[in-house]
């Protein structure tokens, strides 16, 4: 698949810190790649070095085919960006704000009130932008940032102190854009929400991109002892498995979750429960979160450290 | 670089200046103390007078004045003449005090305003260029300024030839020296401060910064100012066209120089010096 945004050894420095450190990654066309890492990873420097709002200090970077340092204008155009805070006009309406976009971007005024509609924000139009919500004012940026129907769109922590209604708006924002093929970069630390959209993770610390892969194929590198989450009628009789030969862990947490040496031994260990009188109630493979997968790939990085 | 978004940039702020009563109350206040009040206190006192004292010693200022000068003041009575001067010469330096004044004020904030609320990271991934970006906001920043000094203009013209028409024979003001300063000299002066006062608002860290350097910068201006244009209309039309000439070529000079000090890492908040 062509790559919709390229990074070749792009370094970035701000004085004596280096915010991006020799950074390769490939974000292929039409996919949704999330950035995760702590703060100070790079994540927002990477963001703006993709618009060109920020320019490298050493190695090449390529978005939808153009260098932004030199056709800077054409990839802001063609790219939208959602920033941590939403960077309203605070003294103007939300329409005032979405007219102002619209008319840099060239967009038609016809696509403003549909752009409003969709993030529901519609009915707040005429008011001054000083008095919304966070929420509001979330969902007026994601409004405006679709507002020209970017090919590209760069969303930088966008549900930050956001109540679950906006941050679901915003994924879904994330899911539609790229069912009609359009690339989305998510940079994030709340590994929840970012569950299940990834097509391709990036663990970034320390300015480079350290782990890049799908969150299956990264489950299978990072968690090699798949976990299973067993319950039973006398919970009493699943503590057998605390000590049992194949299971490496097992934790209380409404049920018993349990890490297996291997998956192939569930059925042995299942019919030992059996057998020894408990009337098993629930056996669930406990497929690894992104955040138990995040945890683990930064374990491996301190290992390798 | 493109007209019509140079115009957006321009057309936002002013939108934004315009619902801001904090900024345009007090300047409005500043613009009605030098076009209106001021004047109408001071050539009130000159033509109601009655005391001898006042007149001879505003009889004295006349003839310190260059010969020119003294040649255009008409009136019959020293108290004619000497209002006529007040209105034609003393009060000519307000004409770019107050538009100089107003104008500084927007554009000392008009950048690191972006940076400060943080307006200047959407700016930054936008399509704009960064001379579009600064050639807007000195728009949005001259337009209060002349248009303050526009509307006053008009209404001193009025209270002038209200109040000394009468004595020296009928409505003539403007004159065609304060044509020439209005709108010849007035807008490159202002320009030429906003180039340098947006300079310096693309490199500062703060509002606060901005502001002092602003008022650094626009003194001399002023002071400058003051004396061109209580000069120039001693003979109006040539000193004012050379005058205005300089001025232009000095703004554009400035204002091409400034446009390349915008970078869009100055929106993102790095880079200031202050």
């Amino acid at each position: 698949m062509p790559s919709a945004i390229e990074f070749s050894h792009v370094t970035r420095r701000f004085g004596a810190i280096t915010a991006v450190n020799d950074l390769s990654l490939e974000v292929p066309l039409g996919s949704i790649t999330v950035l995760l890492g702590p703060n100070g990873a790079g994540k927002t420097t990477t963001v703006r070095l993709a618009t060109g709002a920020l320019s490298s200090d050493d190695g090449t970077i390529s978005v939808l085919g153009l260098d932004p340092r030199v056709d800077g204008d054409e990839v802001r155009a063609r790219s939208a960006v959602v920033p941590p805070k939403p960077a309203l006009y605070d003294r103007l309406s939300g329409w005032d704000n979405l007219v102002f976009t619209a008319d840099i971007f060239g967009a038609d005024h016809a696509a403003i009130r549909p752009a409003a509609e969709r993030f529901g924000i519609d009915h707040a139009l005429d008011l001054d932008v000083g008095g919304y919500s966070t929420g509001m004012r979330t969902r007026l940026a994601l409004a405006r940032a679709v507002l020209h129907d970017p090919e590209v769109l760069l969303l930088d922590e966008p549900t930050a102190g956001l109540d679950p209604e906006s941050a679901r708006a915003v994924l879904n924002l994330i899911r539609e854009l790229a069912g009609r093929g359009r690339t989305i970069v998510l940079c994030t630390h709340l590994l929840h929400e970012a569950e299940g959209v990834a097509d391709q993770v990036v663990l970034m610390a320390a300015g480079r991109a350290r782990i890049v892969g799908s969150q299956e194929d990264l489950a299978g590198q990072f968690v090699t002892n798949p976990s299973v989450v067993i319950d039973a009628e006398d919970r009493s009789v699943l503590r057998l498995l605390e000590d049992h030969a194949d299971v490496v862990s097992a934790d209380w947490n409404g049920a018993l979750h349990i890490r297996l040496t291997d998956l192939d031994r569930l059925p042995d260990v299942v019919a030992q429960l059996v057998a020894a009188g408990a009337r098993i109630t629930r056996v669930q493979p406990d497929n690894p979160t992104l955040e138990t997968l995040y945890f683990e790939m930064q374990r491996s990085l301190r290992e390798s450290a | 670089m493109r007209f019509d978004r140079m115009l957006t940039v321009a057309k936002i702020d002013l939108r934004r200046l315009f619902k801001s009563k904090d900024y345009w109350i007090p300047m409005g206040f500043l613009a009605a103390v030098f076009f209106i009040a001021l004047p109408y206190l001071l050539l009130t006192i000159v033509t109601s007078t009655t005391s001898s004292d006042l007149v001879n010693k505003i009889g004295e200022v006349l003839q310190s004045l260059p010969g020119p000068v003294q040649d255009n003041v008409i009136g019959d009575t020293p108290a004619a003449r000497a209002a006529y001067m007040l209105a034609v010469y003393l009060l000519a330096p307000v004409a770019i005090v107050v538009p100089l004044t107003i104008s500084s004020a927007v554009g000392a904030h008009a950048i690191v305003g972006e940076r400060e609320r943080g307006t200047g990271e959407f700016l930054a991934h936008s399509p704009l260029t960064e001379r579009e970006i600064f050639l807007g906001k000195m728009l949005a920043s001259l337009v209060p300024g002349f248009l303050a000094t526009a509307v006053g203009f008009a209404i001193y013209s009025v209270l002038v030839n209200v109040r000394v028409g009468p004595l020296v024979g009928g409505w003539f003001f403007p004159t065609p020296g304060w044509w020439v300063l209005i709108i010849w000299v007035v807008p490159p002066f202002i320009a030429m401060a906003l180039s340098v006062i947006l300079w310096v608002s693309s490199r500062v860290r703060s509002t606060a910064a901005a502001q002092q350097a602003a008022t650094l910068v626009s003194l001399p201006v002023i002071f400058a100012a003051y004396g061109i244009s209580s000069g120039l209309l001693i003979n109006p039309v040539i000193a004012g066209f050379s005058v205005g000439v300089i001025a232009w070529f000095l703004a554009i000079t400035g204002l091409i120089s400034g446009s390349r000090s915008l970078h869009r890492e100055r929106l993102l908040g790095f880079g200031g010096d202050g």
